[in-house]
């Protein structure tokens, strides 16, 4: 237990446990301290000097962010010579950001753009000076513009430490700081996994998701073309931040709004989890019965994970499912099985994937399995926050429209595949129809609360058919570290291995926290937007995979069986090593 | 073997040496005497002392000879060999320095750990380990009342009590030798002329906290420093002063070299902590306070070196003789590398509460030019400009604080009426801006946005307005930037405001810079009745600005001329004006 300790703050008597910010206990007691640099999810980096305020007692003023109250402290977080000093400070960072804010991909969801509208600042105080310094768009899905930087240093924070890729840093000193990567080079060549989360975590339009809204209306448009979307789990339980709700599961709304967007076809990914599901438990089942490639199995429904593993531990590879990801495995159905069942030209299939992620834009394009339908099987990938744009631009209700539901035959999903979106979710459902397949039995209860939850590394044990499995779960790609190394310890010494089943999605909390996801995330929205997932899965009647009849269905007339000859053309890929720098 | 040197030096302002004739002469009349095996001679190039014609210092009994002629060479030889004094040669300046931490600077071999011990060294570490211990030790130091001398005058027994407090399974010493004050080289001249005064002290100060490992931050630009010091860790390994069981007692320290790689910044003690671990010099959010969670979240102390070059002395005679010297908040000794327009640049050491002009014109000998004193910064690029009338302010923490200036760590720089109050704190900022890390918005962009206003002053682009937008900008980056450096930044602009306004408001409102220095706002012309025609200007103008024939005079052309000052350099009849 902390010890408390008593302070005031404006007169008001607080009493918090030693080590709690002056930020925190001010707002405690109702009194909100403007911040600009602080992420609630991250830690306080005190670059901005938004957020000083008064103690009693000393001529200097304390950034509230990250000073922690002490016992006896007499604070003043609002005066007019605090006030006017904010202002200048705000005045004097707008000095050194365009003035574009009308044309801005964060325009009215930029916390600079609020800040100088809650401080009324109408003026230029200072004169502008913006350094020409060009936009990195190499990486196909997350664009960095370094002249709209303020140089919080979230990003930097979150690549770094948060997901331990290193892809950027600071550059250069004084006036002339930027981000950018080590070495002055350009994102795609840097060891960026495309993850998102700098753009998730970044207060203006430094960094923005690739916007394809424009493609998106342009083929909805176009009578030649056939639209099919499909939506990942994440999407339904964020879009609604949007829109004002918190943690609601919102996917029959989807359905009825993408529809009245133009989408010929509404289907949903958690079907396409549900195949995944088939193929990698079916992988395990081999691999653990059979032996046929090496434990532990890895999953990859990640792409930003699969770069990661490619660019860091290209040992892992034949570790690595073959298995795609279920965005991936949905297009390419949607242009054979649903194509071919529905008389419909693939040719003119225009597969848009709404997902949590901007990972997945680069995905689409990256290897040749990426064309398995024999066209691209995925054309586009909106982001949450990006569909949540085309909402607002259609002129659609949200609020009152009423739900409807998705189109067959990919659209009917059992609950293991809704969990695919929270950290733990994939292991859950491979768990539960691995049983199945290994002991031919089903589960009396298909909950594994173990692999559930918002701890960075779980590691936990199972028993199928008297087997001991050994499993781990990492999510946000600093936890990947200590999971392998185990691993490639044990293969080194000859020991018995120490895990059987590994997840790993590079986003902390899982897809409901990727780096496409509507802003201003933190563990407590991670943990929200998982609940309304595992929710959904309670209230399924289907609960495993292999007992969806849309699943059934599809191998029975389509796919044969698990890791068949079909199975292995349309929906595995594979990895090869890459280079953590391009050059 | 030598028993006696001679170092000769000519301190004649006509930069021309002269030593030549008189080295050979002294030679000669040794060799006759065959004394040449006794007495060495060595021309150096500097002695401190200026403009007194020829100087020698005599070793090792420091007695310095000024203005030195030929005919003095019998009775100076004389008195060496008997051991006297000849009075009416010797320097003696007007207040007396007062040395502890320079106590063995100049006086031993750097390179000799048993001078050092045999002037005293490391008697304060074996009075440590032996009969002191940490709680005595530190009480010690509370009595001296030493404060940090690397700036913010910190108490330095708190700071070790503080980690002295804090449990821990590892704790660390860094001695910020990251000196980086322009014109400043106190630190440099300690660890080259005294490193194992310094080393001695960091010892102590790792007992003090019970540290088991130290580091020395050194800048990469100080090579010597980092050679000596090198050497004399390595030679306190071998006497037992460094590892395990020092002077077989129960306590173990290692000491570790780290370069700073040439970033200003990381003398602040945050950002040296981030230099040392490996990342990015910026500095960081304090509290915590590095006492407490510092180097790799470890409870660590950093001291600069001329603190810790004090600390034997303390120890050795006791914190009460410390703290008899200086005022009632500032004890001991501070060292100043006074440079600038003064006469005896160089190392000055004066007892706290000495006033600067005791410094500048006792010590230093007023200004070179013999133009009056204008002004005097203090603090390095992030002080203030105190201005002449305020000059017989004693020199403390306190007294430079409340003149907007600061102690730092010790720069000095005296400036005449040739200096322009608006160019120097542009000079000043311009460093600062240049250092400035980027972290945090009120520094980075703050520093940037003031230097322009300045630079718009100096080119005659100035506002009214400006002074008053300056003003604001400095109240925002002293108390919203992050660390030191930004805090104090401005302090160059807003002393020269507060003192030299009339000067700013003579730059914006006429577009005249009174000391002639800034040059957009200096126009050079011919003075018709003083130009004797000679021609020289003309051919030495690089610009070719000067026209006209010797029949009927020459002229500069305003819009061709850049301002170089190469005319008024060449003219030999002071017939070019400037204003």
């Amino acid at each position: 237990m902390a010890k408390i300790v008593q302070a005031k703050i404006n007169g008001i008597l607080v009493r918090v446990p030693s080590g709690t910010t002056i930020l925190e206990a001010a707002k405690g007691v109702q009194i909100k301290i403007p911040t600009l640099c602080k992420h609630p999810d991250l830690p306080a980096s005190a670059a901005c000097g938004i957020c000083i305020v008064k103690i009693k007692g000393s001529s200097k003023m304390l950034r509230a962010c990250c000073t922690p109250v002490e016992e006896g402290m007499d604070v003043i977080t609002h005066d007019p010579e605090i006030i006017e000093i904010r202002r200048t400070v705000i005045e004097l960072i707008l000095s050194n950001h365009p003035n574009d804010c009308l044309k801005c991909g964060r325009n009215n969801e930029c916390e600079l753009q609020k800040l100088t509208a809650e401080f009324g600042i109408k003026d230029e105080s200072f004169p502008q000076f913006i350094r020409d310094l060009p936009i990195d768009t190499s990486t196909r899905a997350v664009d960095l513009d370094p002249k709209k930087c303020i140089l919080c240093g979230r990003c930097v924070y979150a690549c770094q430490e948060m997901q331990d890729v290193w892809a950027l840093s600071f550059l250069e000193r004084g006036i002339k700081t930027r981000i950018s990567p080590a070495g002055d080079i350009q994102l795609a060549d840097s060891p960026c996994v495309r993850c998102g989360q700098c753009s998730a975590h970044c207060p203006t339009g430094a960094f923005v998701e690739q916007d394809h809204t424009s493609q998106t209306w342009k083929a909805l448009q176009d009578p030649e073309k056939y639209c099919v979307v499909q939506i990942a789990p994440a999407v339904r339980v964020s879009i609604g931040e949007a829109f004002g709700y918190k943690g609601k599961n919102l996917t029959k709304k989807l359905y009825a709004v993408l529809r009245r967007l133009g989408f010929n076809a509404v289907f949903d990914t958690s079907f396409a989890a549900d195949v995944t599901i088939m193929e990698e438990a079916s992988e395990f089942e081999e691999r653990l019965l059979r032996g046929k490639n090496p434990l532990p199995l890895i999953t990859t429904c990640c792409p930003s994970w699969v770069d990661f593993m490619e660019k860091f531990y290209p040992d892992m590879i034949e570790h690595f499912s073959s298995c795609k990801s279920p965005h991936e495995i949905l297009g390419v159905l949607s242009k054979t099985y649903y194509a071919e069942k529905n008389k419909i030209d693939p040719a003119k299939i225009y597969m848009v994937s709404i997902m949590p992620c901007t990972s997945k834009k680069y995905e689409i394009t990256r290897n040749d399995e990426m064309f398995a339908s024999g066209f691209q099987d995925i054309d586009t990938v909106l982001c949450t926050r990006e569909l949540a744009r085309m909402i607002r631009q259609s002129g659609i209700d949200f609020d009152s429209i009423p739900d409807e539901e998705c189109d067959s035959i990919l659209g009917e999903y059992a609950g293991a595949g809704v969990i695919f979106g929270a950290t733990g979710g994939v292991m859950e459902a491979a768990l539960r129809t691995a049983h199945y397949f290994v002991t031919g039995k089903e589960l009396k209860n298909v909950v594994f609360e173990n692999v559930r939850g918002i701890k960075g590394i779980k590691e936990t044990e199972v028993v199928i058919d008297g087997k001991k499995l050994k499993i781990a779960i990492a999510h946000g790609l600093s936890n990947v570290e200590y999971i392998i190394k185990k691993v490639q310890e044990a293969k080194k010494n000859n020991q018995e291995l120490p895990y059987h089943f590994i997840e790993v999605m590079a986003c902390p909390g899982g897809c409901v926290g990727g780096g496409g996801q509507p802003y201003m995330v933190t563990d407590e929205l991670r943990i929200k937007r998982a609940l309304a997932l595992y929710q959904d899965d309670d209230d399924k009647q289907v609960r495993c995979s292999h007992q969806n009849p849309y699943i059934k269905r599809l191998y029975k007339e389509f796919l044969g069986k698990p890791l068949g000859e079909k199975s292995e053309k349309l929906l595995h890929t594979r990895y090869k090593a890459r280079p953590i720098y391009a050059k | 073997m030598y028993n006696k040197v001679i170092l000769i030096k000519d301190t004649d302002l006509k930069r021309q040496d002269k030593t030549r004739d008189f080295y050979t002469h002294l030679l000669d009349y040794l060799r006759e005497n065959n004394l040449h095996s006794e007495i060495l001679l060595v021309r150096v190039a500097d002695i401190g002392v200026y403009d007194k014609g020829l100087v020698l210092k005599m070793l090792p009994d420091r007695n310095t000879y000024i203005n030195v002629q030929d005919t003095d060479i019998k009775r100076i030889v004389d008195s060496i060999l008997q051991g006297k004094i000849i009075e009416e040669l010797v320097f003696r300046p007007k207040v007396k320095q007062h040395r502890i931490v320079l106590r063995n600077c100049g006086n031993i071999d750097p390179e000799n750990i048993d001078e050092y011990i045999f002037s005293g060294g490391y008697a304060g570490l074996k009075k440590v380990l032996g009969e002191l211990g940490q709680q005595k030790l530190i009480e010690e130091i509370k009595i001296s009342g030493i404060r940090g001398r690397g700036g913010a005058g910190y108490p330095t027994w708190m700071k070790w009590n503080f980690a002295r407090e804090v449990e821990s399974d590892q704790k660390f010493v860094i001695c910020n030798a990251d000196e980086g004050d322009p014109g400043a080289y106190m630190d440099r001249s300690v660890l080259e002329s005294d490193p194992h005064s310094v080393i001695e002290g960091l010892i102590i100060a790792a007992f003090a906290i019970g540290a088991s490992k130290g580091y020395f931050y050194i800048r990469a630009e100080y090579p010597l420093a980092v050679e000596r010091i090198n050497k004399a860790i390595k030679q306190a390994y071998a006497y037992g002063l460094l590892g395990n069981n020092i002077l077989g007692s129960s306590f173990n320290l290692d000491l570790e070299i780290r370069l700073g790689a040439g970033a200003f910044v990381c003398g602040e003690e945050t950002a040296l902590i981030s230099s040392i671990e490996g990342k990015r010099g910026y500095p960081h959010p304090r509290p915590p306070y590095p006492s407490v969670k510092g180097l790799w979240g470890k409870p660590t102390v950093i001291n600069n070196v001329e603190t810790l070059a004090n600390i034997p002395a303390i120890i050795s005679k006791g914190g009460k003789w410390f703290a008899q010297i200086g005022t009632q908040t500032s004890k001991g000794t501070k060292v100043f590398a006074v440079t600038g327009k003064v006469k005896n640049s160089g190392l000055v050491e004066i007892a706290m509460g000495a006033t600067l002009r005791e410094i500048v014109m006792d010590i230093c000998g007023g200004t070179l030019s013999g133009k009056p004193v204008k002004a005097v910064q203090t603090g390095g690029p992030s002080g203030g400009v105190i201005p002449e009338s305020l000059l017989d302010t004693p020199v403390d923490y306190e007294n430079l604080q409340k003149l907007g200036s600061i102690m730092g760590s010790g720069g000095m720089i005296v400036m005449d009426e040739d200096d322009c109050m608006v160019d120097i704190p542009k000079f000043y900022l311009g460093f600062c801006v240049e250092e400035s890390c980027g972290k945090c918005s009120p520094c980075r962009i703050g520093g940037f946005q003031m230097l322009g206003y300045l630079k718009r002053i100096s080119e005659g682009q100035g506002k009214p307005e400006d002074l008053a937008q300056m003003r604001r900008l400095s109240v925002a980056m002293q108390k919203a930037s992050l660390c030191g450096l930004g805090q104090t930044a401005s302090n160059p602009v807003v002393s020269t405001l507060k003192y030299f306004e009339p000067e700013y408001n003579e730059h914006i409102l006429n577009k005249r810079c009174p000391a002639g220095k800034c040059s957009h706002l200096v126009t050079y012309s011919i003075v018709g009745d003083k130009c004797k025609r000679c021609g020289l200007c003309v051919i030495n103008c690089p610009p070719k600005a000067i026209s006209g024939d010797k029949e009927k005079g020459f002229s500069i052309a305003p819009e061709k001329c850049v301002k170089c000052g190469r005319c008024v350099d060449v003219c030999k009849f002071k017939a070019i004006s400037k204003d």
